[in-house]
């Protein structure tokens, strides 16, 4: 059984023009020790999804339907001090600014052994000892040291190194990740994702990551979602979904991204925006910036499909058959 | 070879860093400190470098937003330190900038084309036809002439974006500094921004500075590029001879640090250890000596200089002993992916 299921969640907001949904009726799953990325732009709903799990929505979104549930227990609905009692101990997360996300008043280490003594019975001084251990774990240089300091005397990269410890110091089943590389210089994100791959390894936690970065879904990832406009789009094992997108948007999206290897005269950059919260269309949200689609596109919303091999995708015209497929440039200038 | 359209020398800025009651001055912060370039006209420079590197500063004491500690900055000939404030405004009018957020650089009370012919009228341009120069400007960067009675909150990140290209176009320069101009955009409208700089080039004959902490962006976009840590160049090549033989440790790490999207490939990864140190007390000698697994004893003591081979230079004691990393073998070409992704090229 997996450790996390979750099936059919949709999450609004309530706004002054109306409620709309953030997500819209989304399911997955992640088993113990794998690592599943939501991949998608800004607003497609990816960290609204982390934090409906997490029961962080906040007093202006609440979770419309679905379950969520973890490790056999359904979340949805749970009462809040129940929640608390879950979060930090068996599911934790890490978000993408780390200053903002520690309290600048107090010192790195007294904010891991609060954690600490929040889930568990240990005095103050066993306390001490397993915050300056996981400080190590995470390898912050001269631990004992930096134990004392406050935040804003450590590094972005140093700063995200406590996030880590203090998520992962009660050994959480699942671990949450927002963007956890985004605000890192390129250096520093090779090193936070080794140390990610290699804590994982020694701890068989589940990972949840939330980036816009395909290049870090492919360091890290075992199994991929990609959203768009408050939907799973395409859903696949990592390495099918770089060498067999089934979705035009994740076609579009590899496309927009230069290539390393190669040089390309023209990224293929997928025209027109994402639609705004109101003005999602009948059919697939993407059938407007799509080159191949056509009048059951505009109209028909489609499922997520299964294509074999565990690959999902929610297209009319999937599996994509370069072959037979057409630019449509008719159909999208009537859209 | 013709002049270069824009010469860099000597460039330095050092920041006073204050301190205590009366503010003496404790220090300074070496932002970018004896930097060398040059750039034709209708070519692009990339400079890279991660947070702290100078490369902003850089991208600034180019244009003289920010005045020089020392060094020279040539454009088309003219030395800008020369210029009295008339002459280093008309002189502006040949360089540009486009900044990285596009929500704060436009002003938020005036319309789109208020913003756009602000330049014209500063510059005395068009005069009598500026809206219809406003309509041209909008056309040339994908939006409608319509959009200039707006206000910048009624578009997205990727309009404000060419908004802001707009109005650096306004006054036909030959010169654009883009400081992180993509950065804040998400990949599929980075990839419409990047399309678009690029036929505005073609079109237009201009000169780009591209500056960005993004490396996969400038290779695609740069004709040469320099590297940048703490505040120096630490090595400079065209784009295609960087990427293929990187000869500065610090580029061979910034280079395997870059994520793949390939997940099964295999490849020589070079994790540096450590942070950056602080550009107000940069390490002796060679300033990545810290950081670097090839530091011999010399390295922290002698700083290297620039030197040039084979139109590629480098600043480092030992690159010729220092093998770069082996690249994985080039993932054999999807040919179904092509196809798919060349329906979406427009």
């Amino acid at each position: 059984m997996a450790l996390l299921e979750v099936t059919g969640l949709s999450t609004h907001f309530a706004t002054e023009a109306g409620e709309f949904a953030a997500v819209d009726g989304i399911s997955f799953s992640i088993e113990a020790g794998k690592t599943l990325a939501i991949v998608g732009e800004s607003g497609c709903g990816k960290s609204v999804t982390s934090l409906s799990i997490m029961g962080l929505v906040g007093p202006a979104g609440r979770v419309a339907a679905g379950s969520i549930r973890f490790d056999g227990r359904e979340l949805a609905g749970l009462a809040p001090a129940e929640m608390q009692a879950l979060r930090g101990k068996a599911m934790a997360m890490i978000f993408q600014e780390p200053m903002s996300s520690l309290n600048p008043a107090f010192t790195v280490g007294e904010q891991i052994v609060e954690v600490l003594l929040r889930h568990r019975p240990i005095g103050r001084q066993e306390a001490q000892a397993l915050a300056l251990a996981m400080l190590e774990r995470v390898r912050i240089p001269a631990p004992a040291q930096r134990f004392h300091e406050h935040p804003h005397k450590l590094s972005g990269g140093m700063r995200q190194r406590v996030m880590i410890a203090m998520a992962l110091a009660n050994s959480p089943r699942l671990l949450i990740a927002d963007e956890p590389t985004t605000a890192l210089d390129v250096t520093i994100q090779a090193q936070i994702l080794e140390l990610m791959k290699s804590l994982q390894q020694d701890s068989g936690t589940a990972v949840l990551l939330i980036t816009h970065d395909l290049g870090v879904v492919a360091e890290v990832a075992d199994e991929v979602a990609v959203m768009y406009a408050g939907r799973i789009v395409e859903q696949a094992p990592v390495a099918a979904l770089f060498s067999q997108p089934q979705h035009p948007y994740t076609v579009g999206l590899l496309g927009s991204m230069p290539h390393l290897d190669r040089t390309q005269a023209r990224l293929s950059a997928i025209s027109g925006q994402v639609p705004g919260l109101f003005e999602r269309p009948l059919g697939c949200s993407f059938a407007p910036r799509c080159p191949f689609a056509v009048a059951r596109c505009l109209l028909e919303k489609p499922p997520l499909m299964e294509m074999g091999g565990q690959h999902r995708a929610a297209c009319w015209l999937a599996p994509l058959d370069a072959d037979a497929l057409v630019p449509q440039a008719s159909e999208r200038a009537l859209a | 070879m013709n002049a270069p359209l824009l010469e860099l020398s000597g460039l330095t800025k050092h920041y006073p860093v204050r301190k205590g009651l009366f503010s003496r001055i404790s220090g300074s912060v070496r932002a970018v400190d004896g930097v060398d370039l040059s750039l034709q006209s209708g070519q692009t420079l990339g400079i890279v470098g991660e947070s702290g590197c100078g490369k902003s500063t850089l991208g600034r004491l180019a244009l003289r937003l920010i005045e020089p500690t020392q060094g020279r900055v040539l454009f088309a000939g003219t030395d800008l330190g020369h210029l009295g404030p008339a002459d280093l405004r008309a002189q502006r009018r040949q360089m540009q900038i486009i900044f990285q957020d596009p929500y704060s650089s436009l002003n938020p009370r005036m319309t789109v084309g208020q913003i756009l012919s602000e330049p014209l009228r500063l510059h005395r341009l068009h005069l009598g036809r500026q809206t219809q120069r406003v309509a041209e400007l909008l056309h040339t960067v994908g939006l409608a002439a319509e959009h200039a009675g707006r206000y910048p909150h009624e578009f997205s990140g990727g309009q404000r974006q060419r908004i802001g290209i707009a109005r650096a176009l306004a006054v036909q320069p030959q010169l654009i500094v883009c400081d992180e101009a993509v950065s804040a955009l998400d990949v599929s409208v980075q990839a419409q921004v990047l399309n678009l700089l690029q036929d505005l080039q073609q079109q237009l004959g201009l000169a780009y500075i591209f500056i960005a902490h993004d490396l996969a962006v400038v290779k695609h976009i740069a004709t040469q590029i320099a590297v940048m840590y703490l505040g120096r160049v630490v090595e400079l090549a065209d784009t295609q001879t960087l990427f293929a033989a990187p000869r500065h440790p610090y580029t061979q790490a910034l280079l395997s640090a870059i994520p793949l999207t390939e997940p099964n490939r295999q490849r020589q990864r070079l994790l540096l250890a450590g942070d950056l140190p602080s550009p107000a007390d940069p390490p002796p000698g060679c300033r990545f000596h810290t950081r670097c697994e090839h530091a011999r004893p010399t390295c922290s003591q002698q700083s290297p200089t620039l030197t040039q081979q084979d139109g590629h230079a480098v600043a480092c004691h030992f690159w010729r002993d220092i093998k770069a990393p082996i690249r994985a073998p080039n993932a054999a070409i999807n040919t179904r992916l092509q196809r798919l992704q060349s329906a979406f090229v427009t």
